[in-house]
């Protein structure tokens, strides 16, 4: 059964600034289509900027489309916001979103009663929560005094409060560390277990490729890419990626690279005092040596041959768009 | 009932929320007597006995709920918004005017602190002679003014959902409520243009109501009409929020960027 439906969406941001108030247009989303069936993970990849977050806000009723159409549970977002609101939850990274003056436990009775648990059962669901994201004992303390990742486990307690049909989590692993990001991943494989249907947006790629069973690459307000995690995998599995370290990259080596016969992209990355050249071969090609001598005499440091990963894939599609 | 119970536990949690702040505690207890002590000296200076002096204690304690309430009241939306806490609100199936209310409440209700206290400084400090004619009358005014007072803060906020610099429009109403409502100066004194404007402002009633009561007067047809005024200001409020929200969604000034 299709939970959540969306065709041909658009979002486009409109702001005046400056004494002429001269207009300002983004096209956060162009156009995107997508669906998602009950008890899926479906993930959005995308770098900063891509248009997750609007499309995300736009599922959950905070923001209106300009143009296009969602279902999320056969309730149109626009003309049913509240139908919608009642059966989904949102989860963001971060450490907004809760009230830092009250406990742990006061923010979840407060979003339990916007909600509308029920008064006899909140006492049960806000412990039951509590034991799911390991903060028994430390709920009656202030929030401001709560760490990164107890505040985001927080946050998803917040957001289970209602058991939503469809969970929207926005980055909810951002800046929590590794044990949290992986009791967190736990968390949400127990959810798609019980049959929550999550909405997951993403910039760590194994996480993406741990959880989701479809993936959507957005880049530039638009899906450049949409499959499994090994669909993905396979659009540039064909061919080995030459990693190469530069320090100082001399001017226009990138333009020499890619004219090089076999050469199926290139991305440079910043790393600290290095640039890490990513280049992808077409099957069967040999690069190294190639791409050694158009380098000009820089300074080379690490040099590697590898099978592409949903990394590579996700660089490649998003640096294609 | 789970309207009023949803009003009763958000207007609790915030009231809590707002005590829990040293500073602001500290400024909610020395600012009310600051205003008071101006105004006690102002009036015993200027010869002000009996009657009149009782009447400026209610009014000095009037403004002070109202100063309470009106520059917290739409700078609370945007502290809101600034702790990424409006979306999730405005995304809740609760409908936003039954979550903003209890927020203006919580001030009121802080703001009614100042009530008690302005009167008993006067009493203790300035020997204001409290004679309250009609004490029961006089307290069930009192209240009445403030969850008027609530309400009209309730109907500045809601333009903060929609307006990200609205949060301004409490404090640019601070002054020009305290002299158009008659709170130390009486309407009489002020031109005839603005005697409408009084009327639709619900503190004129509550003020007056009280005043009534401490005087032994009739309270019963300023009541009436501070609570009607508190129920359109509801009324208004509500219908303007749902269109605000969705001016807001449609504008995207939900978040702060």
């Amino acid at each position: 059964m299709r939970v959540i439906d969306v065709s041909d969406l658009g979002r486009t941001f409109r702001s005046r600034s400056g004494l002429r108030r001269t207009e300002k247009v983004v096209e956060a989303v162009r156009g995107i289509s997508f669906q998602v069936e009950r008890g899926e993970l479906f993930g959005l990849l995308g770098p900063n900027g891509a248009g997750k977050t609007t499309t995300i806000k736009m599922l959950i009723t905070l923001l209106l489309p300009t143009s296009g159409r969602i279902e999320v549970l056969g309730h149109d977002v626009v003309a049913k916001p509240r139908e919608v609101r009642r059966r989904v939850g949102y989860v963001f990274g971060g450490d907004r979103g809760l009230y830092e003056r009250l406990s742990g436990l006061d923010n979840l009775r407060y979003f339990a009663e916007l909600y509308a648990v029920p008064a006899r059962e909140q006492r049960a669901r806000i412990g039951e929560l509590l034991e799911l994201v390991g903060l028994t004992g430390r709920e009656r303390e202030r929030v401001e005094g709560y760490s990164r990742g107890m505040r985001q486990r927080l946050h998803i307690a917040r957001g289970l409060l209602h058991r939503p049909e469809v969970l929207f989590l926005d980055e909810p692993s951002i800046g929590i560390d590794p044990v949290g990001a992986r009791e967190l991943r736990q968390t949400v494989k127990a959810l798609i277990e019980q049959g929550t249907t999550v909405l997951l947006t993403t910039h760590y790629m194994f996480e993406a490729d741990e959880l989701c069973d479809r993936i959507a690459v957005l880049a530039g307000g638009r899906i450049v890419a949409e499959g499994t995690p090994e669909q993905l995998k396979q659009k540039v599995s064909l061919g080995s990626v030459v990693e190469v370290e530069v320090f100082g990259l001399p001017g226009g080596t990138d333009e020499r690279i890619r004219a090089l016969p076999g050469v199926r992209s290139l991305v440079v990355e910043e790393r600290g005092p290095a640039q890490v050249l990513l280049v992808h071969a077409e099957p069967g090609s040999e690069l190294t040596q190639p791409v050694l001598s158009a380098l000009d005499g820089a300074q080379v440091g690490r040099v590697s041959t590898r099978q592409p990963t949903l990394e590579d894939a996700y660089v490649e599609l998003v640096g294609g768009a | 009932m789970t309207v009023f119970r949803v009003i009763g536990v958000a207007w609790w949690l915030q009231l809590k929320m707002r005590s829990r702040s040293a500073f602001d505690g500290l400024l909610g207890i020395l600012y009310p007597l600051f205003f008071s002590t101006v105004v006690f000296m102002m009036f015993t200076h200027g010869g002000a006995q009996g009657p009149a002096l009782l009447s400026a204690a209610v009014g000095a304690s009037v403004m002070g709920v109202w100063s309470s309430t009106s520059t917290t009241a739409s700078a609370a939306l945007q502290q809101e918004r600034r702790q990424g806490t409006l979306e999730l609100l405005v995304a809740a199936p609760t409908p936003l005017p039954v979550v903003i209310l209890p927020v203006t409440l919580s001030m009121a209700t802080i703001g009614a602190y100042s009530l008690v206290v302005t009167l008993l400084w006067g009493r203790f400090v300035f020997g204001v002679d409290l004679a309250v004619q009609r004490p029961v009358q006089f307290v069930v005014a009192a209240v009445v003014t403030v969850v008027s007072i609530g309400v009209l803060g309730f109907l500045l906020a809601v333009s903060s959902v929609r307006y990200r610099t609205a949060w301004a429009l409490g404090t640019a109403l601070e002054m020009p409520v305290w002299l158009i409502c008659g709170f130390l100066v009486p309407l009489d004194l002020l031109p005839a243009w603005t005697r409408p404007i009084s009327w639709l402002l619900a503190p004129t009633w509550g003020i007056d109501a009280i005043r009534a009561a401490a005087e032994g007067r009739d309270t019963l047809p300023s009541l009436a009409a501070c609570l009607g005024l508190a129920v359109a200001y509801g009324v208004i409020g509500s219908l303007l929020a749902v269109r605000l929200v969705d001016a807001a969604r449609r504008h995207a000034t939900l978040a702060l960027t």
